[in-house]
C-alpha cells in the first residue's frame, strides 16, 4: 500500500468506524430478509376464502334419539350425537376429577339430548368410530379411535389410550330450537 | 497459451477445440479428479461400497419419472386422484411412469438403507469422516420428507390419513403446536391448500437432495473413501475410480436393475397399500392405517409410548440420534472386522429395528405395543449405552499395517 504509515495512524477509529457501517448493513439485511419471509410464510396460512368458509348451520329436526350423525366443518367431521337419558346420566355421574382432561358434561352440551363434538381423534388427527350404531363404540359407549386405540365417552371425553384432550367442542349457538350453528 | 505456443504436434480438430474449451471452463478435468482417473480409491473395496451409486442412480430415476408424472398430474383435491387413474389407465406408458416412481421410492429406501448400514458396520462415520456423515443423516432426512410428500399426491385414502397423522405430530409441540399444524395445511384440516404445497414441495426437495449429494461426495473426497479394513488406505493400495470401479459399479448397476424391473412389472403393488386406491374421505378412517414400509420402525417407536410429545420426541430422537454416532461410538477402530463384540450388538440392533418394522405393520392390540416398548428403549440403549461402552472395554483384533499386507503375507 502507498500510504501504509497514514493508515495506521488511523487504525483504531477507522476499525470501529466500519465495524459500526458493517453492523448496521448487516442488521439491515437481515431486517430486509425477514421482510421479504414473512408474507412468505403468511401466505402458508388458511387464505381469506377458506376463513370465510369456517362456519355452517344445521337442522337438528331429523335426529332421532339415539342416533348419532356427521357433518363436515372445516373440511373435518363434526359428530352430532341426539343422546338417550341413559347416555346423558353416564356422561353426568362420572366423577370429573379422576379425568385426564377434567370437563362436566354440563360445560360441553348446551342442551344436554345434544352433543356436538370435532370428531377428529386429538391424538393424530384419525376420525373416531362409533358415529354409526355398527361400529365400535368402545367401553365408554361413546366413540372409539381405530388408529392408537383412544376411546371417548359419551361426552367425547378421552377415558383410555394415548389422546390427551377431550374431542373439541366447537364454538356453536342455537338459532332456534332444532338449528344450530356451528363455527 | 501455453498448449498453442508448443509448436506442430499433430493435434486433431477435435483436441483443440477440447483444449480450448478446458482452457475457459475445465469441466472434463473436474469431472476426472471427481469420478475419473485422478480419484483414487482404496483397492479393497467389496461390494457394499456400489450402493452409494446406485442411490445416485435411484434419484436420477425420480426425477426423470417425477418429472414426466408431473405433466399428467392435477394437485386438486377434486381431480389428483382421478388423474392419477389416468395416468395409470390412458397415458402412454403412464402405468410404467407410475410404477417405475412409485417403486423406485421403495428401491431407493432399499438402497440407503443397504448404504447406511455399510456406513455403520465398517465405521465409516468415524474421524475424519464426521461432516460426510451428518450431511448423509440430511439427505435421508430429506429423503424421508420428499417421500411422505409424494405419497400424499394420489390423494387415495393413505394419503390423507398418513398426511393427518404426520401433520398432526406438530400438535405435540406445547402451546404453538396446533397453530403450526393449521400453517402446514393452510386451513383446518388437510385439504385442497395442503395438496397444492405438497406438490410444491414435493417437486422441490429432489433438488434440494441434489445440492446436499454435491455437499457429500465433496466431503467424502477430503479424506477419500474408507474400506472395509477400516485403516487409512497408502497411495500404493489405490487405484483409480475409471476405469476400475466405474465398471464394478455398472455392473452392480445392472443386477439392481433387474430386480427393480422384477418389481415394476411383476409385483408393482406388492410394497403398498390397496386402501390407497380408494379415494381419500376425510369422513372415514381406514380401519387399520400403517405408513409405508420405510417408515415403520419410526412409527412403532411413536406408537409405543403412551404419551403423545414423549412419542413424537423419541420418534425424531431415533434418527437424530445419528448425529451424534460419531462420538457415541468410542472405539478408534472404525471396521466392524475387527471388533468381534460390537459386531454381535451390530447385529442384534438390526434385528431390533426389523422387529420394531413388524410391530409398526401390526395393528397396537394385545402384546404388541409391550414389544415395541422394549425394541424402542433396546434401540436407545444400543446408541446411548451399548456403544460407549464397548468401545472402551472390548479388545480389537489387531488390525494389518496396510491394506496390502495381509495378502502379501499369506502370498509368502
Ligand atoms: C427423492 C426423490 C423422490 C421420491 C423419494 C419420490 C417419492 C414419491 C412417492 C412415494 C410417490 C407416491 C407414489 C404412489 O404411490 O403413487 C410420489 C408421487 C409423485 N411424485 Fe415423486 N418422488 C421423488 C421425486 C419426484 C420429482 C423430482 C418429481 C417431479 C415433479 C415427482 C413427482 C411426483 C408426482 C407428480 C407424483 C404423483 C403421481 C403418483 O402418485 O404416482 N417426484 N413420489
Ligand atoms: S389418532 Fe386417534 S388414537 Fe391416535
Amino acid at each position: 500500500m502507498a500510504n501504509t504509515a497514514h493508515a495506521h495512524a488511523a487504525d483504531a477509529a477507522d476499525e470501529t468506524r466500519r465495524d459500526f457501517l458493517l453492523h448496521t448493513t448487516a442488521a439491515m439485511g437481515v431486517v430486509g430478509a425477514g421482510m421479504m419471509v414473512w408474507p412468505l410464510i403468511s401466505s402458508m396460512n388458511p387464505a381469506a376464502d377458506t376463513l370465510a368458509l369456517s362456519s355452517i348451520e344445521l337442522s337438528l329436526a331429523g335426529i332421532a334419539e339415539g342416533q348419532r350423525i356427521k357433518a363436515l366443518w372445516r373440511g373435518k367431521p363434526v359428530f352430532v350425537s341426539h343422546r338417550t337419558a341413559q347416555e346423558i346420566d353416564e356422561a353426568r355421574k362420572v366423577n370429573v376429577a379422576e379425568l385426564r382432561d377434567p370437563q362436566t358434561d354440563q360445560v360441553r352440551a348446551k342442551k344436554p339430548e345434544f352433543l356436538i363434538v370435532v370428531g377428529v381423534c386429538t391424538h393424530f388427527g384419525c376420525v373416531p368410530q362409533g358415529t354409526a350404531s355398527t361400529e365400535v363404540r368402545g367401553e365408554f359407549g361413546g366413540w372409539f379411535c381405530p388408529c392408537h386405540g383412544s376411546v371417548y365417552d359419551t361426552s367425547g371425553r378421552i377415558r383410555r389410550g394415548p389422546a390427551p384432550l377431550n374431542l373439541e367442542v366447537p364454538a356453536h349457538t342455537y338459532i332456534n330450537d332444532t338449528t344450530v350453528r356451528i363455527g | 497459451m501455453s498448449t498453442e505456443k508448443s509448436g506442430p504436434t499433430g493435434k486433431s480438430a477435435w483436441r483443440k477445440a477440447y483444449e480450448w474449451h478446458e482452457a475457459r471452463l475445465p469441466i472434463v478435468s473436474w469431472l476426472d479428479h471427481s469420478l475419473g482417473t485422478k480419484y483414487p480409491v482404496p483397492r479393497n473395496l467389496n461390494y457394499w461400497w456400489n450402493f452409494g451409486s446406485l442411490a445416485m442412480f435411484m434419484l436420477a430415476v425420480m426425477i426423470f419419472t417425477g418429472i414426466f408424472l408431473a405433466m399428467n398430474y392435477t394437485p386438486h383435491v377434486s381431480l389428483a386422484f382421478d388423474s392419477v387413474e389416468h395416468i395409470m389407465r390412458d397415458v402412454n406408458y403412464g402405468w410404467l411412469i407410475r410404477y417405475m416412481h412409485a417403486n423406485g421410492a421403495s428401491f431407493f429406501f432399499i438402497v440407503v438403507y443397504i448404504h447406511i448400514l455399510r456406513g455403520m458396520y465398517y465405521g465409516s462415520y468415524k474421524s475424519p469422516r464426521e461432516v460426510l456423515w451428518w450431511i448423509g443423516i440430511l439427505i435421508y432426512l430429506a429423503m424421508m420428507a420428499t417421500a411422505f410428500l409424494g405419497y400424499v399426491l394420489p390423494w387415495g385414502q393413505m394419503s390423507f390419513w398418513g398426511a393427518t397423522v404426520i401433520t398432526n405430530f406438530f400438535s405435540a409441540i406445547p402451546g404453538i403446536g396446533q397453530s403450526i399444524v393449521t400453517l402446514l395445511w393452510g386451513g383446518f384440516s388437510v385439504d385442497n391448500p395442503t395438496l397444492n404445497r405438497f406438490f410444491s414441495l414435493h417437486y422441490l426437495l429432489p433438488f434440494v437432495i441434489v445440492g446436499l449429494i454435491f455437499l457429500h461426495i465433496w466431503a467424502l473426497h477430503v479424506p477419500g473413501a474408507n474400506n472395509p479394513l477400516g485403516i487409512d488406505a497408502a497411495p500404493a493400495d489405490k487405484i483409480p475410480f475409471f476405469p476400475y470401479y466405474v465398471m464394478k459399479d455398472v455392473f452392480g448397476l445392472g443386477v439392481f436393475v433387474v430386480i427393480y424391473f422384477i418389481a415394476v412389472f411383476w409385483f408393482p403393488n406388492a410394497l403398498g397399500e390397496p386402501d390407497n386406491y380408494i379415494k381419500a374421505n376425510p369422513l372415514q378412517t381406514p380401519e387399520h392405517i400403517v405408513p409405508e414400509w420405510y417408515y415403520l420402525p419410526f412409527y412403532a417407536i411413536l406408537r409405543s409410548i403412551p404419551n403423545k410429545l414423549l412419542g413424537v420426541i423419541l420418534m425424531f430422537g431415533s434418527i437424530l440420534i445419528l448425529f451424534a454416532l460419531p462420538w457415541l461410538d468410542t472405539s478408534r477402530v472404525r471396521s466392524g472386522n475387527f471388533r468381534p463384540v460390537f459386531r454381535i450388538f451390530f447385529v442384534t440392533w438390526i434385528i431390533d429395528v426389523l422387529i420394531l418394522g413388524w410391530v409398526g405393520s401390526q395393528p397396537p392390540e394385545g402384546i404388541i405395543p409391550t414389544i415395541g416398548l422394549i425394541g424402542t428403549i433396546w434401540y436407545f440403549i444400543h446408541f446411548a449405552v451399548i456403544l460407549p461402552v464397548v468401545g472402551w472395554l472390548e479388545t480389537p483384533k489387531p488390525l494389518p499395517a496396510s491394506i496390502s499386507q495381509p495378502v502379501l503375507q499369506a502370498a509368502e
